[in-house]
């Protein structure tokens, strides 16, 4: 539950972002702030499995099928992103079915399952560059200019637009986030994170409900590519989808907070910042050295900030749980033997 | 109310339960006892759907469920318990409960689910706040909760794998006392698991035992302590010790 003085601080939070293009115009900065919208939401997409431990390297995937798709459908067919956008969320969809349905089904849990999604991340990267007749390849892909009607081709010169819709979508993105926190499915989903046959011996449908979560998840992060790619209007195989990407997102989360609703926005905040000071500080000279960082920093998370760096701040703030007495802490370790 | 016939489970060349059949009237409490891996646990995990028979079947209510999922039995009127209770520990007690509440009910009503939770923490003797954490229980109060989880699906049948192991007398006397009121107040038919024999002699109407995989006995507690063969599975076949467990173990079933 979302109390009075949390309800009043995302209200002005809110009103400042909404206010914000207008007051303050560098265009540099709003599309700074742009990307990390952008970003932040296709980091939240991810977290909305990955915090039940299914962790997946294949949204790469999914945000490559997002903003190819979509891109494919104008050029080709002349199909305006508003139709493009939801096939494009369609495909992915389903090959989240596909791939995921018999994961599920079979068990493929932990470090299974990750393998099973990082070929997906890399099936995908294959399937663009070696369709270069009509994605360009590992060349790039841009999107034709719009000759009439802007909104109809969803193509915007002015930032602030831009801005705004990222805004829109970084919005959805976290109240979703917030719908699934607090419906019944975010309790089936930690129990089958723990024990899938308690959760099933508590009556939940453990493969209906991951694919669910799945579905929710992937569908996100293909509108996510769609979005970037109609903003930035020029996509390669490696800024929206593959391995690199998929690595991106499960860093921005961990480092931000998995299991807080900003956590995902708060490593966008972190990554993107990262990249363009490497980029500006060092130019040509730094190419993959963000990548470098993030692995380092990863591996730094997980060792001493399993939370993240959010996650651990509000955990700080908030009130510490009563410390169970000695006598029950024994009982756990007898009823748990080898906890 | 539950019928099962011919029931077999292999894995590979070894056969864990080989032909057992048994019914379970309404109402009534059935003690399910053996020496380890006697083949109880595979029983139960068969009927709740955990694994798959490998042939045989099972009635419940008149319809067939052996080999659908856990899911589908669960909510067919099937409650279950597990022998090393199996928390969620990233939920809070109350969380626990509501879960089973509403996931075991066909996932109808939130309030529903969580006004089932609010009764089976209170059936259990479970504190009903909503913060509690599971990390604050013990041994007795991690096995109340693994008996509210599956109360709040709102059960006709309640595999109770009790294992009463790890608890002290006292303890062991009220978990008992508990299923019976489970029976009694709530109408609620019981299967239950147990290796300990004492104490689950003094609660169950009729007593299943089990060996190897085999049905060796079953009948009321009294004459099933009696039964020679019972003996022997559980004590071997020394007659003086093997007389002085059976009158032990009359004098308990008797002194209900």
């Amino acid at each position: 539950m979302i109390g009075q003085g949390r309800l009043a601080a995302w209200g002005i939070g809110l009103a400042a972002l909404v206010a914000l293009p207008f007051l303050y115009r560098d265009p540099y900065h709003l599309h700074i702030l742009v990307l990390i919208l952008i970003w932040s939401f296709a980091y939240t997409s991810w977290s909305m499995m990955g915090r039940f431990g299914l962790v997946s390297l294949g949204h790469g995937g999914f945000m490559g099928i997002g903003a190819y798709v979509t891109a494919l459908l104008w050029n080709h067919l002349g199909l305006s992103p508003w139709i493009g956008i939801p096939i494009s969320m369609a495909a992915a969809g389903v090959l989240a079915l596909i791939v995921g349905y018999p994961c599920f089904r079979f068990r493929i849990t932990g470090h299974y399952f990750v393998l099973v999604t990082l070929a997906l991340s890399g099936i995908v990267l294959q399937v663009i560059t070696a369709t270069r007749d009509y994605t360009g390849g590992s060349l790039g892909y841009t999107p034709n200019r719009a000759s009439g009607n802007k909104l109809l081709a969803l193509q915007f010169d002015d930032k602030t637009t831009w801005y705004l819709i990222a805004l829109g979508v970084w919005l959805f993105g976290i109240v979703v986030w917030h719908w699934v926190d607090r419906s019944m499915a975010r309790y089936a989903l930690e129990a089958i994170s723990e024990d899938e046959d308690a959760a099933a011996a508590a009556g939940v449908d453990v493969t209906a409900e991951k694919l669910k979560i799945t579905l929710l998840s992937a569908l996100m992060t293909a509108l996510a590519g769609a979005i970037y790619c109609q903003y930035q209007m020029f996509i390669t195989p490696d800024t929206v989808s593959g391995i690199a990407v998929s690595l991106q997102m499960v860093f921005a989360a961990i480092v931000g907070g998995l299991f807080v609703s900003l956590g995902p926005t708060f490593g966008a905040i972190i990554t993107i910042l990262l990249a363009e000071t490497l980029r500006i500080g060092f130019g040509t000279k730094a190419v993959g050295w963000d990548n470098l960082v993030y692995g380092v920093l990863l591996v730094l998370f997980i060792i001493f900030l399993p939370k993240g760096i959010l996650g651990s701040l509000l955990d700080r703030l908030k009130p510490q749980p009563k410390v169970p007495r000695a006598h029950e802490q024994e009982a756990v370790q007898i009823a748990r033997p080898g906890a | 109310m539950l019928e099962v016939s011919g029931l077999v489970k292999r894995f590979g060349g070894f056969t864990a339960v080989n032909n057992v059949s048994f019914r379970v009237d309404q109402g009534e409490i059935l003690g399910l006892i053996g020496p380890n891996g006697s083949g109880k646990s595979t029983i139960f995990n068969m009927l709740s759907g955990t694994l798959a028979p490998t042939s045989g079947s099972i009635l419940f209510g008149g319809a067939e469920i052996a080999g659908l999922a856990p899911h589908r039995i669960i909510n067919s009127g099937i409650g279950r318990t597990f022998q090393i209770p199996r928390p969620f520990r990233r939920l809070t007690i109350f969380e626990n409960v509501a879960l089973a509440g509403f996931y075991g009910q066909g996932r109808h009503s939130r309030v529903k689910a969580e006004e089932a939770a609010e009764r089976s923490l209170a059936m259990v003797g479970l504190p009903t706040d909503r913060h509690a954490s599971v990390d604050g229980l013990g041994a007795a109060g991690l096995k109340k909760l693994e008996l509210a989880k599956a109360l709040a699906t709102a059960p006709k049948l309640l595999l109770a794998d009790e294992s009463l192991g790890g608890l002290d007398e006292a303890e062991m006397g009220q978990a008992a006392d508990m299923l019976r009121n489970i029976r009694d107040e709530l109408g609620i038919t019981i299967i239950w698991v147990e290796h300990i024999m004492g104490v689950l002699m003094r609660v169950v109407d009729r007593v299943m035992v089990l060996d190897h995989g085999e049905k060796i006995s079953e009948g009321l507690p009294s004459a099933v302590a009696g039964d020679p063969r019972v003996i022997e599975v559980y004590l071997g076949t020394d007659a003086e010790t093997t007389q002085a467990a059976a009158a032990e173990a009359r004098r308990r079933a008797g002194g209900a």
